[in-house]
């Protein structure tokens, strides 16, 4: 699978990575719905730690990607408003 | 769904605004390469936009540090001349005024990671622009119309996500530089303000409590600072005492 992080680049990551990183996903979805931020925080910072062991896609690549994380320093604020206001 | 997942859909729908698809496959890869070439020109923009405002921001502070000399200068002219309670007040004003340095500071070193980003991404962008003309070029050379459709739909999502990916870096940057035009008229005002309120200056923690004992903790910091002061300049600290 092919994770994207915004602002960084693309990682391959294998079957068992992805896992982990679906369960924290499911995570960082609820503390976005609950509005805790420290936890938003912390979680958008453990999953891009577990992507980036991942395999780094060289920039002249030109894949679609499977899953995409915000940048790891977005803030619980701008993560609403890429909710909120997509275009 | 997880939060990735609702990214990516939101992506996917970005990557047909950013790109056109044109009914001939060959004339998209066409329209996007243009589109790309403008994208980048957007990002070299975005980038001029941080550095105007890191420049600002810089002379700003450095208004603000010659604010600072000005202050310890009249501490000093006030002490020479018995006159604590003018000394105070300079010491308070240029306490104020370090605190907003530090503010400052902070912005500054902001702003400088959104221009390193932006720079990354440009590279980055430039490079995958690079690989897209080539294989264009041989999908334009090589392929029928119905086979290019084929080949070039994961080169156009894979860039248009890139596109995306950009343009949001690109608003969040500018979100940030919007934000600090407001705060940084506000310490030209400061600066510049012979008569502003000492109130004003300590921003407000949002808790009353905690607002007025940091008032009392930078009032008993002024004390210590004229003491020093005082101490450094070889007076004792009872004024009327050194004739």
């Amino acid at each position: 699978m092919i994770v994207r992080i915004l602002s960084e680049g693309q990682y391959r990551v294998d079957g068992e990575t992805l896992e982990a990183i679906k369960r924290l996903d499911d995570e960082l979805m609820e503390a976005l719905t609950l509005d805790d931020a420290e936890r938003f925080q912390r979680l958008l910072h453990e999953v891009a730690t577990l992507v980036r062991s991942g395999e780094a896609l060289h920039a002249e690549h030109l894949t679609e990607s499977d899953l995409i994380l915000p940048a790891p320093d977005t803030t619980l604020d701008e993560a609403k408003k890429l909710f909120h206001d997509p275009a | 769904m997880g939060l990735m997942a609702r990214v990516s859909t939101i992506f996917k729908s970005k990557v047909n605004n950013v790109l056109d698809r044109a009914e001939d496959p060959r004339e998209t890869l066409e329209y996007s390469y243009q589109k790309q070439v403008e994208q980048l020109q957007n990002i070299r923009r975005g980038i001029a936009e941080v550095v105007t405002s890191k420049k600002r921001l810089e002379l700003q502070m450095a208004r603000l540090q010659q604010s600072v000399a000005q202050q310890e200068e009249n501490a000093r002219d006030a002490v020479r001349a018995n006159r604590d309670d003018l000394a105070q007040e300079a010491l308070s004003r240029k306490q104020a005024l370090e605190s907003q340095i530090t503010g400052l500071q902070a912005q500054i070193e902001d702003l400088a990671r959104e221009e390193a980003r932006l720079t990354d991404l440009q590279q980055k962008l430039q490079t995958k622009v690079e690989a897209f003309r080539t294989q264009k070029e041989v999908i334009k050379a090589q392929y029928s119309a119905a086979q290019a459709q084929v080949k070039i739909g994961e080169a156009f999502t894979g860039l248009g996500e890139d596109m995306a990916d950009v343009n949001l870096a690109l608003q969040r940057a500018q979100d940030k530089t919007e934000s600090l035009k407001a705060r940084a008229a506000a310490i030209d005002s400061l600066a510049e303000n012979p008569a502003f309120q000492l109130d004003n200056a300590l921003p407000s923690s949002g808790d009353s409590i905690r607002d007025e004992l940091n008032k009392l903790k930078a009032s008993s910091s002024v004390s210590e600072e004229l003491a020093k002061l005082k101490a450094e300049m070889g007076q004792n600290s009872n004024p009327g005492d050194n004739s």
